[in-house]
């Protein structure tokens, strides 16, 4: 029997969601096992930083790297790792564009740092502490990782053999991506994988194309329900989402997970991120749903549909503002 | 030093009215502000937000786009979705911080080549005012790891 594959799975700043989305694949992970050991994962096992210091270089085939780098310790360890690893994989939206946790450039450090530990309500922190990066105590200083002005993805610090997108990358593709690696069977260094070619609308339940229609209300999706008797003109098929008024990423966000928010009714939050071809994923919604608003070539009219759409900023890019061309707010 | 500053500020004009209108404005020797480089396309309705973004990111100062007047876009409706797209636009370079003064949307037919010289001279002006965006500075991109000591800020406990 050859050798089973070395396979690391590390986070940064992450949620931890996407070691819990790589247990999905459910008895897939007796096959798992059969050809690969793990050989870090700090959310189900105890590795020190030493260990991996302690590799030869190039000794983990595999690394699936999940979250953004936040702070001088995901910046040394994405580091450490790529030396490490001969494959690098980017896995999930914080590690690909920096995901959720990236929405905090649009404020500063000091004012993020502000509400977490003083203004939050649930708070109870009457002597206003603060985290430091060193301390001196009895025993000796303590040193703590520094955090960073903005949210990085991980190629702005690394680089990256492919990018494995979705927050979290749902099961089904986990799998495919892990038998083609066992496989040998990869495409191109820089690929995106398990994912499709298309956007979400490709695979969605609902859809478009119903002539001339235009957006004079929109609708959140925790405050109005959508109209399921609604049908697109071209078949029977429930009306299309954005259609309806609600902000739905689906036109610019690319294919792959089987458009599985809509099939539940949901609009499409953008999570498997920019559509071949599309450099910024925000810009490019703000384009296909400004082009939708039902203006009449009145620019009050417009103005007064498109007040209503909440915060388009931190929807747009709600997972990658880390990749988005602006990246950060001008303060 | 924003004395000496000269804004560079990216046009993207329509072919039918806006970009014949600056023609208009060239050839009857108008004098407007030089400060601006036009891009022509064929409808403001082709006009991307994607390209105004990275207009900033790559060191515009100012964007101008202009189409036809709503009613005689040559493509029918075309200005009808630069609206909307512009106006959607336009919430989001606030909420990036961009100035408002920094973007502009504008009706400009081919008769009105003084209009162009107008709006150039006064968002040449009002940009001037505002200083370089410089946004490669700002978005501190190559600056990874750029990192200072928390601090405690007004409202904190610790400046009590
Ligand atoms: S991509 Fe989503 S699931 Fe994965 S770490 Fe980030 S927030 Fe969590
Ligand atoms: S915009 Fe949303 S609802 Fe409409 S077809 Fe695309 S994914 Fe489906
Ligand atoms: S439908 Fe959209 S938000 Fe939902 S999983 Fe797919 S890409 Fe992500
Ligand atoms: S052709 Fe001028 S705006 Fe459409």
């Amino acid at each position: 029997m050859t050798q089973k594959l070395k396979v690391g799975i590390y986070w940064a700043a992450s949620c931890g969601g996407c070691e819990i989305a790589t247990l999905e694949i459910a008895e897939n992970i007796l096959k798992f096992i059969e050809v690969a050991d793990l050989v870090l994962c700090p959310c189900i096992a105890d590795f020190k930083y030493d260990d991996v210091r302690a590799y030869p270089d190039g000794y983990i085939d595999v690394c699936f790297f999940n979250g953004g780098i936040r702070n001088s310790e995901a910046k040394e360890i994405a580091e450490l790792l790529r030396k490490k690893s001969k494959t690098l994989v980017a896995f999930g939206a914080c590690a690909n564009w920096g995901g959720i946790p990236a929405l905090a450039n649009l404020y500063t450090k000091d004012a993020m740092i502000e509400r977490s530990y003083i203004t939050t309500e649930s708070n109870d922190n009457p002597q206003g502490t603060l985290p430091q990066t060193s301390y001196k105590m009895p025993e000796g200083e303590l040193h703590l990782p520094k955090l960073f002005d903005s949210v990085h993805k991980l190629d702005d610090v690394v680089d990256v053999d492919y990018y494995v997108p979705g927050c979290p990358p749902v099961a089904k593709q986990i799998w495919s991506c892990i038998e083609a690696i066992a496989a040998g069977k990869l495409p191109p260094k820089g690929s995106v994988i398990g994912v499709g070619d298309k956007s979400v609308c490709d695979e969605c339940p609902f859809e478009k194309k119903t002539e001339g229609v235009r957006i004079s209300k929109f609708k959140r999706p925790h405050l109005e329900k959508p109209d399921l008797t609604k049908k697109a003109e071209l078949n029977n098929k429930p009306q299309c989402l954005l259609e309806q008024g609600f902000v739905c990423m689906g036109s610019a966000t690319r294919s792959g997970c089987e458009a599985q928010c809509l099939k539940a009714n949901m609009p499409c939050r953008g999570c498997y991120g920019p559509a071949e071809g599309v450099e910024d994923q925000g810009a490019k919604i703000a384009s296909a749903i400004g082009s939708l608003v039902d203006s009449q070539g009145n620019s009050e009219r417009s103005a007064e549909i498109v007040a209503q759409i909440v915060d388009p900023v931190g929807t747009f890019y709600r997972f990658g503002m880390g990749n988005s061309m602006l990246r950060v707010k001008k303060l | 030093m924003t004395q000496n500053f000269e804004p560079k500020i990216l046009g993207i004009f329509c072919n039918w009215c806006s970009y014949t209108g600056a023609d208009l404005a060239g050839t009857s020797r108008m004098k407007y502000a030089p400060n601006m480089r036009i891009v022509r396309v064929m409808c403001s309705g082709r006009v991307d937000p994607q390209f105004i973004l990275k207009a900033y990111k790559e060191g515009a100062d100012g964007v101008l786009v202009a189409g036809c007047h709503p009613g005689d876009c040559h493509y029918i409706e075309g200005n009808f979705k630069t609206i909307g797209r512009m106006q959607i636009l336009e919430k989001m370079l606030a909420q990036f911080g961009i100035e408002k003064e920094r973007f502009r949307l504008e009706w400009i037919s081919a008769a009105e080549g003084d209009r162009v010289m107008h709006v150039v001279n006064e968002m040449t002006t009002q940009v001037k005012k505002l200083g370089p965006l410089n946004w490669k500075e700002v978005s501190r991109s190559k600056d990874i790891g750029h990192c200072e000591e928390p601090k405690a800020t007004k409202q904190s406990p610790l400046n009590k």
